[in-house]
């Protein structure tokens, strides 16, 4: 009885290390290119096999093996947007506008954007700027920067953002007008008025 | 009728943001327009959230095409992780 067990064990290590061989690299770009941090799609891609593992048996044929990981770790990802969307104590962006009074929805004094200088020649596409363009993203919250990044630098479909996010279409609104307020004024702060 | 076309700045922004997707609907953009006449600092979110997109856009331009892939000591060292927690 042992014996078997231990070569069903086997058998499903052996299935691990193909996976590894043949998905890994579609896995882990799948990964990258929504999460943005090498070390967190590793982590996903890492827990995707696991949980494959885990329910090898259930695996019934139906789609391709590829497939069948890509959709755990779909859930992966959802698990980890969920888990930093409701982080306690994560500071929101600060808003742009007053939020209640007589002058709700108008501009905040300090934040009404200000001419931009020398805008030809710091245009020019070069290394820096785009060091400049990377590390205004950063500066986000991290689900605005995950956000606008799959919509404006993977330039995903909305309906895909939101089925992959498990957003409602507003709420992806929100997040993408909070984000490029945010990156207009780092860009006027550390670029354009610098 | 007109005081359904009156936006706040806010409102305005966010219509803004939604055209640089080709998202905003034909009314948006009127009440849009319209806020314009009133408000400079709302034409000069416009003019310069035009230009972020574009500077994204060449960003995005670079970036896509990448395709990431581990290295083979990662996928080696993923595999060691396995066999040790069997």
């Amino acid at each position: 009885m042992v014996i078997i067990l231990r070569m069903a064990e086997e058998k499903l290590l052996l299935n691990v290390d193909k996976w590894i061989d043949n998905y890994a690299d579609y896995m882990y770009n799948y990964a990258i290119v929504r999460v943005n941090d090498s070390d967190l799609a590793k982590d996903l891609v890492q827990d995707t096999f696991f949980a494959g593992l885990k329910s090898a048996k259930n695996f019934q044929g139906k789609s391709t093996e590829r497939t069948w990981l890509i959709s755990i770790l779909k859930r992966k990802i959802i698990d980890h947007y969920r888990k930093i969307n409701s982080k306690k104590g994560q500071a929101e962006v600060r808003m742009n506008f007053y939020d209640d009074g007589e002058n709700e929805g108008n501009w905040l004094e300090e934040r009404v954007p200000q001419s931009w200088e020398n805008q030809s020649e710091k245009s020019v596409e070069n290394d820096e700027l785009k060091k400049q363009l990377s590390s205004c993203i950063e500066a986000l919250p991290e689900k605005y920067a995950m956000v606008f990044r799959m919509k404006t630098i993977q330039e995903f479909e909305t309906e895909e953002i939101c089925k992959e996010l498990d957003i409602t279409s507003s709420n992806l609104w929100v997040i993408i007008h909070r984000a490029r307020t945010q990156l207009r004024k780092c860009m006027e702060d550390n670029w354009f008025n610098n | 009728m007109f005081k359904n076309l009156r936006i706040t700045c806010d409102e305005a922004t966010m219509i803004c943001d939604k055209s640089q997707y080709g998202a905003s609907t034909l009314l948006n953009r009127l009440k849009l327009n319209i806020h314009f006449i009133g408000c400079k600092k709302c034409i000069l979110y416009t003019k310069q959230n035009v230009k972020l997109t574009d500077l994204y856009k060449g960003y995005s331009h670079s970036c896509k095409g990448e395709k990431h892939t581990l290295s083979s000591e990662d996928k080696e060292a993923l595999k060691k992780t396995f066999k040790l927690k069997s």
